[in-house]
């Protein structure tokens, strides 16, 4: 390949004498930036994967400290998985307990929005790419806000919102609403939606819309050409899109801790709690497990992918 | 001779009494009760905002089967984030567990209720020097819940001899870790050189500042509160550092290699106090659990299992405390100590960016050098 294009170069100019040497040394820079090619990943790979490793390993080491070994344990899980089923009865570690139940509260929040801001984005993706309505543009523009927009921002705003809405509630109704799961969800939608809508959107743009026009043309309504025809194809992007949502929302931090309630911090809110003190070993046997779930959740999703691009 | 035994016989009965007043001390101590008046509250729910891991294994759940009370926990990430998020307004926490330095702020914002003397008997079992904060002498908004000491920790087997002064620190021959903390370096500067920790007279300022740029060529790390970290990897020989955090490595390697001191100079105080933010939803309860913590038993369970000191003067006296903390004089200070040690007091926001400035100073040249 290179030295094809080295030839055609050469036979485009014969009457300009080549320089022997800017051709060599093309063809190093050539051969190092191929070397460098297999470098890149492997560097790549290496950084995002180490700390994993070793936040792994460390899950079955027997002691207390984070940097140094003590050698091979199960305890930290074993500790999980018992009071995972001891949980409320009198055998339950407190502090197991408390993380377990950030789990839960994240699983919770974690679920439900991605669940809602998955339909909610992918139906502004169609709206985007197939619709036509006045304020598209407008729509366009705004929809990457929440992606640029400092987290802490976003936060702060939405937390005031809802103060402004529940004391107006409270003027107008006498109810007295407070933040609480329902605030952490809403809020987690609200950036949600723009990367699934991202990621939908590329999915939409690479299909054909003479497919759906086929249907139609074969007499299938708009519902039926949704859900035989389009969905079906940009399914992968969809669920690409919410498994974007779903960890987005598990490790979100700031968004939740200023909207949140009585008895609804998560994995996230406790974690950074032990700040203060000290970080139970435990918690790296959750990372763990939650790491287990996510990659399998990923291999999912791109078994999925490859069976729709196949489709496709 | 005569007269020997019977002086003899005298110091022997004096010790008998003093060894069994100790004893009765330890048993007199009759467990918490839950107060009647819980029993006729209809609203038994109780919410914590606390740091996570930042109580005792059992305090909680004892709580709630001795009130039949449940109880909520949730967590904030530093004083910032919780004054923020209390700002906004209370959702409906009880508790609150700030840090000495935003306890004025709160009492000022109005972001805590007064506390009712009269119905925490237990206040009286707290050390008064720790009671006696300077922005809340009387405990009329907050009491201390536990505490701890920065000072210096070292590797005894990299360090000759005893420390016992900040000087050692400084002019050590070898790799030290600083702490990436404006107020508390500088204040430890400060009373090297013979000021007051919360001076901010200028001149003052500067000589600290040319002390800790005089004494920089052994620093290898300004580190983040993990200098622990550093000294148990054999990174540093010695770090400033929270005594609990000294103490927790000794404890994970099993080993005598750490060691902890508070410098005869005296050192700085940072305590955790418990409150009741404005806004909440069950006052009466929150009151209750206030007493339930400055119980002595209960107060020593909650400092055993974090390995910060407890505030509980009737709890360390009882022999509650974990005995190799309480015979730990870096952990639980002899009273010598105890008056050299001082509470850093918040400026106003120039002083702070001052002190901010000089920090940043400090750590250009540092990096330059």
């Amino acid at each position: 390949m290179a030295n094809q294009a080295l030839a055609a170069r050469a036979a485009a100019r014969p009457a300009v004498e080549i320089n022997e040497r800017q051709a060599r040394l093309d063809l190093l820079v050539r051969r190092i930036g191929k070397i460098g090619l297999y470098i890149n990943p492997i560097f790549a790979y290496f950084f995002l994967w180490a700390p994993i490793v070793v936040l792994i390993v460390f899950s079955f080491n027997d002691g207390g400290s984070v940097s140094t070994w003590q050698g091979f344990t199960t305890r930290w899980y074993e500790n999980i998985f018992n009071n995972a089923i001891a949980a409320g009865t009198e055998s339950a570690r407190f502090t197991t307990e408390n993380m377990l139940g950030a789990v839960r509260n994240s699983l919770i929040v974690g679920l439900s929005s991605t669940l809602l801001s998955t339909i909610i984005g992918t139906m502004v993706a169609i709206s985007l790419v197939r619709g036509r309505f006045p304020g598209k543009r407008a729509l366009d523009a705004v929809l990457y806000l929440p992606v640029v927009i400092p987290e802490i921002t976003q936060a702060i705003s939405l937390a005031i919102f809802f103060k402004v809405i529940f004391d107006f509630a409270e003027m107008q109704t006498g109810i007295n609403a407070t933040t609480g799961f329902g605030t952490i969800i809403i809020g987690h939608v609200a950036f949600c939606i723009s990367y699934v809508t991202i990621v939908v959107r590329a999915r939409l743009a690479d299909m054909n819309p003479r497919l759906e026009e086929a249907a139609r043309d074969l007499g299938a309504n708009e519902w039926r050409t949704f859900w035989r025809i389009t969905f079906p194809l940009i399914l992968p992007g969809v669920l690409a899109g919410g498994l974007l949502a779903f960890t987005l929302s598990l490790d979100d931090f700031v968004v939740t801790f200023f909207n949140s309630g009585i008895g609804t911090s998560t994995l996230p809110l406790f974690v950074y709690g032990m700040l203060k003190t000290r970080v139970p070993p435990e918690i790296n046997a959750i990372s763990t497990l939650m790491l287990l779930a996510s990659t399998a959740l990923v291999a999912i999703s791109l078994g999925m992918q490859g069976r729709g691009s196949r489709r496709a | 001779m005569r007269k020997f035994t019977a002086f003899a016989c005298l110091l022997l009965a004096a010790l008998g009494i003093a060894v069994a007043q100790a004893q009765d001390a330890a048993s007199t101590i009759e467990p918490w009760v839950c107060p009647e008046s819980v029993q006729a509250m209809e609203n038994k729910t109780l919410n914590i905002f606390n740091w996570a891991t930042y109580i005792g294994e059992t305090t909680i759940p004892d709580f709630e089967k001795l009130c039949g009370a449940s109880v909520t926990l949730d967590y904030f990430d530093s004083d910032e984030s919780m004054l923020t998020r209390l700002r906004q307004g209370n959702p409906g926490y009880d508790i609150v567990i700030p840090s000495d330095y935003a306890v004025p702020t709160m009492i000022e914002e109005g972001l805590l209720l007064p506390l009712d003397h009269a119905r925490m008997p237990n206040l009286d079992n707290l050390i008064p020097e720790l009671r006696a904060a300077p922005f809340d002498p009387e405990s009329e908004y907050a009491v201390p819940y536990l505490w701890g000491t920065f000072g210096i920790g070292y590797n005894v087997n990299a360090v000759q001899g005893p420390v016992s002064s900040w000087r050692q620190f400084f002019e050590h021959d070898g790799p030290v870790a600083w702490m990436e903390d404006a107020r508390i370096m500088i204040s430890i500067a400060l009373v090297i050189t013979g000021s007051s920790p919360n001076s901010s007279d200028p001149a003052q300022l500067e000589t600290a500042k040319q002390y800790l740029l005089d004494h920089s060529d052994n620093v290898v790390i300004i580190a983040a509160d993990d200098g622990q970290e550093w000294l148990a990897k054999g990174d540093v020989d010695m770090v400033i550092e929270y005594n609990g955090d000294i103490f927790q490595i000794g404890l994970d390697c099993q080993c005598e290699d750490f060691a902890y001191v508070l410098p005869q100079e005296g050192s700085g105080i940072s305590s955790g106090f418990i409150a009741i933010p404005t806004g909440a939803q069950n006052p009466d309860l929150a009151q209750v659990f206030i007493d339930y913590i400055l119980h002595p038993q209960v107060g020593a369970e909650i400092a055993n299992f974090t390995a910060y000191p407890s505030p509980n003067q009737v709890a360390i006296e009882a022999g509650l405390i974990d005995p190799i903390m309480l015979e730990n004089p870096g952990i639980y200070p002899p009273e010598e100590i105890l008056d050299n040690l001082y509470f850093l007091l918040r400026q106003d926001v120039d002083t702070e960016q001052l002190f901010n400035d000089l920090w940043t100073e400090i750590k250009l040249a540092l990096q330059a050098g």
